[in-house]
């Protein structure tokens, strides 16, 4: 196809991508350089027969003007990114310095929102997608051995936890492990106490974030493994079973390599997909004890008088190179596939 | 044919259909059960007593002179707190969506299977980096621009932007599909004197709907369920059901007023109950299509 009618034919959808996708990328990093301006306070006193009383107020029309004026907001280099609640170099410094053993050190480091966030991030990134792989083979092997008439009903149901919405998903689940609702009392019953509640501790909430993602996205895991258990060749498993393999044996020599692409396929989507976890934090309310860099990037912008866009570009940056880092080793096997073939 | 050796041993076919109702039981019945309780007093559907409340609903017969379902849920969400309108804007965002994506995207995706040059797959490496953007992260980048040119909070925007994040994604999927098809077809039609874009409409077109249904379904997937975008790029009074929805949680606090977020989590999961029973076999063939390749 030459280029001419190459181009033809993929214009709009190149246009959307650049205007939407890579221009707020750079219009990200260019934010990320500036914050808000200082608030214009102005003193008033303002007498009554009690006495004066001096107050100091927001001096508005001047704030407009400046907003107006620099709507991005004043130059700060790069201070966003090293403040205290970005990479903040001076309190890690302080932290080490002052700090005896390593658990104070983790705990004061914990206390750091972005650090606080990245950690989540990674551990929800790096616990939930293991396990979805797990569970979602498992749960394709066992579906392949059933009768035929059971699977189609099985495949539907097992498709409704990651069809459904996120947020929408983890609210369900939110109201039933409420102290009130049945999981949250069944366990209760279980552990004989009362007052247990999977909101009120932070390693509880974070239990039940990983629970959620699993739950969430092993039916994709499951319907991934299942369609590929269907080309696993029958040939090659007769023979195995004719060499003597047993049933244990024949998945883990025969089934599993058979399958191993699927299992990068997988990887590869569930880490993209679960690196920017945001809904289910909403979701569940949960953060007061875990937030993740979406969420931080979320709250700035939501930040109740102005947004903080600063600070949410920072952030946004920071996420986005976490993302090229995570998707390094696909783009090196990527490109080393592509100069072998040329 | 079952052969002797194949058939299950006892206690192995015992712990795989346990293992089956288990996971059935965790995948089915939270819905389930919340779409019983929407039916119920908070006083049932959150019961500091006992959990039959849930199932049985004493205090919504005490409510309801003896009925033990109630619509108040569902009245106070969609009539009082308006949530037909939050339903009403999500329709018109996911159909516009969908078709403009797929138009998009079919033209884009025939050409990048078409096309045997080396850039074809540098766009789809940029494509793929594309998709793994936190969308939260692009959603910063949009706000100011879109104060300044005072686009922000309509409906149109918010169209654009779905449409833009989602091409990514159609993009790969609808390449992979337009490769299963043979290139003698739309080249045979250009031998016999078609244009490129002849080809692609008389030969190519008539034989594409299968991926492209599917790649529509997934589409309206990340429309529909889109809570970053349509929560951050429009108003509150123009908003879409998930945001809508998490609106509700805000106010919740009054009695009986968290029954109205439940209904209106029903009310949202219905229509992708139905999809799904339509479309199993489009979703799942969907979800395999990108492993196919690898």
């Amino acid at each position: 196809m030459p280029h001419k009618t190459f181009l033809a034919f993929i214009w709009p959808s190149l246009l959307a991508m650049i205007l939407f996708i890579a221009i707020p990328i750079f219009s990200v990093a260019y934010q990320s350089l500036f914050i808000q301006h200082e608030q214009v306070l102005v003193t008033t006193e303002t007498c009554s027969p009690f006495g004066c009383k001096k107050q100091v107020t927001v001096d508005a029309a001047e704030m407009r003007r400046l907003r107006e004026e620099q709507p991005m907001g004043r130059y700060n280099g790069l201070g966003t990114y090293t403040n205290s609640s970005h990479l903040a170099f001076d309190d890690i410094n302080e932290i080490f310095r002052t700090s005896q053993n390593f658990g104070e050190i983790r705990d004061k480091i914990m206390n750091l929102p972005f650090y606080k966030a990245l950690i989540f991030t990674l551990s929800y990134t790096f616990i939930v997608t293991p396990l979805v792989i797990v569970f979602g083979f498992i749960v394709a092997v066992v579906v392949n051995s059933l009768p035929s008439l059971f699977k189609g009903p099985v495949i539907f149901f097992s498709l409704l936890p990651m069809i459904v919405t996120p947020l929408v998903g983890a609210l369900v689940l939110y109201w039933m492990i409420d102290s009130r609702g049945i999981i949250g009392a069944a366990l209760q019953a279980l552990f004989g106490d009362p007052n247990l509640s999977l909101k009120a501790s932070p390693t509880l909430t974070w239990v039940t974030l990983f629970a959620y993602g699993v739950w969430h996205s092993s039916p994709f895991a499951f319907v991934v493994f299942y369609a590929g258990l269907q080309t696993v060749p029958a040939d090659t498993l007769e023979s195995a079973m004719v060499d003597g393999a047993n049933r244990w044996e024949r998945i883990r020599f025969v089934t599993l390599p058979y399958l191993m692409p699927l299992v990068t396929f997988i990887a590869l989507m569930q880490l993209m997909d679960n690196f920017r976890v945001f809904e289910p934090i909403i979701g569940f309310s949960a953060a007061a004890s875990a937030t993740s860099l979406s969420y931080l990037i979320y709250s700035d912008l939501r930040a109740s008088d102005s947004p903080l866009f600063g600070s949410a570009a920072a952030t946004s940056l920071l996420t986005i190179i976490g993302v090229i880092i995570l998707l390094m080793p696909v783009l090196r096997r990527n490109w080393r596939e592509f100069n072998r073939k040329s | 044919m079952p052969i002797p050796s194949q058939r299950k041993p006892l206690p192995l076919a015992v712990l795989s259909i346990g293992f089956v109702l288990i996971w059935l039981v965790a995948a089915a019945f939270p819905f389930l059960w919340t779409v019983w309780g929407s039916f119920k007093a908070e006083g049932d559907f959150f019961s500091r007593a006992d959990w039959m409340n849930a199932i049985t609903g004493p205090v919504t017969r005490m409510q309801n002179d003896g009925s033990a379902f109630t619509f108040d849920g569902y009245h106070g969400a969609w009539v009082v707190k308006e949530f037909w309108r939050a339903a009403l804007n999500i329709s018109i965002v996911t159909f516009f969506v969908v078709i403009i994506s797929l138009t998009l995207g079919t033209l884009g995706g025939y050409a990048l299977a078409r096309s045997g040059y080396r850039y074809t797959f540098w766009l789809l490496i940029v494509a793929l980096v594309f998709r793994a953007m936190p969308h939260v992260t692009l959603v910063s980048g949009y706000l100011l621009p879109f104060f300044q040119l005072n686009i922000w909070g309509y409906l149109p925007t918010t169209i654009i932007v779905l449409v833009a994040i989602n091409q990514p994604f159609t993009l790969w999927m609808l390449h992979s599909f337009f490769l299963s098809i043979p290139k003698d077809l739309d080249e045979s039609a250009m031998v016999d004197g078609c244009t490129r874009f002849q080809a692609f409409r008389l030969a190519v077109i008539p034989v594409m709907w299968p991926g492209v249904v599917t790649t529509g379904l997934f589409s309206f997937l990340l429309a529909y369920n889109d809570f970053t975008v349509t929560s951050m790029l429009l108003a509150q009074e123009n908003t879409t059901m998930i945001p809508k929805i998490s609106s509700f949680l805000g106010s919740t606090q009054e009695e009986g007023k968290v029954m109205y977020a439940v209904a209106a989590v029903v009310s949202a999961i219905v229509p992708l109950f139905v999809l799904i029973m339509f479309f199993q076999r489009q979703i799942v063939s969907g979800l395999t299509a990108g492993a196919v390749k690898g």
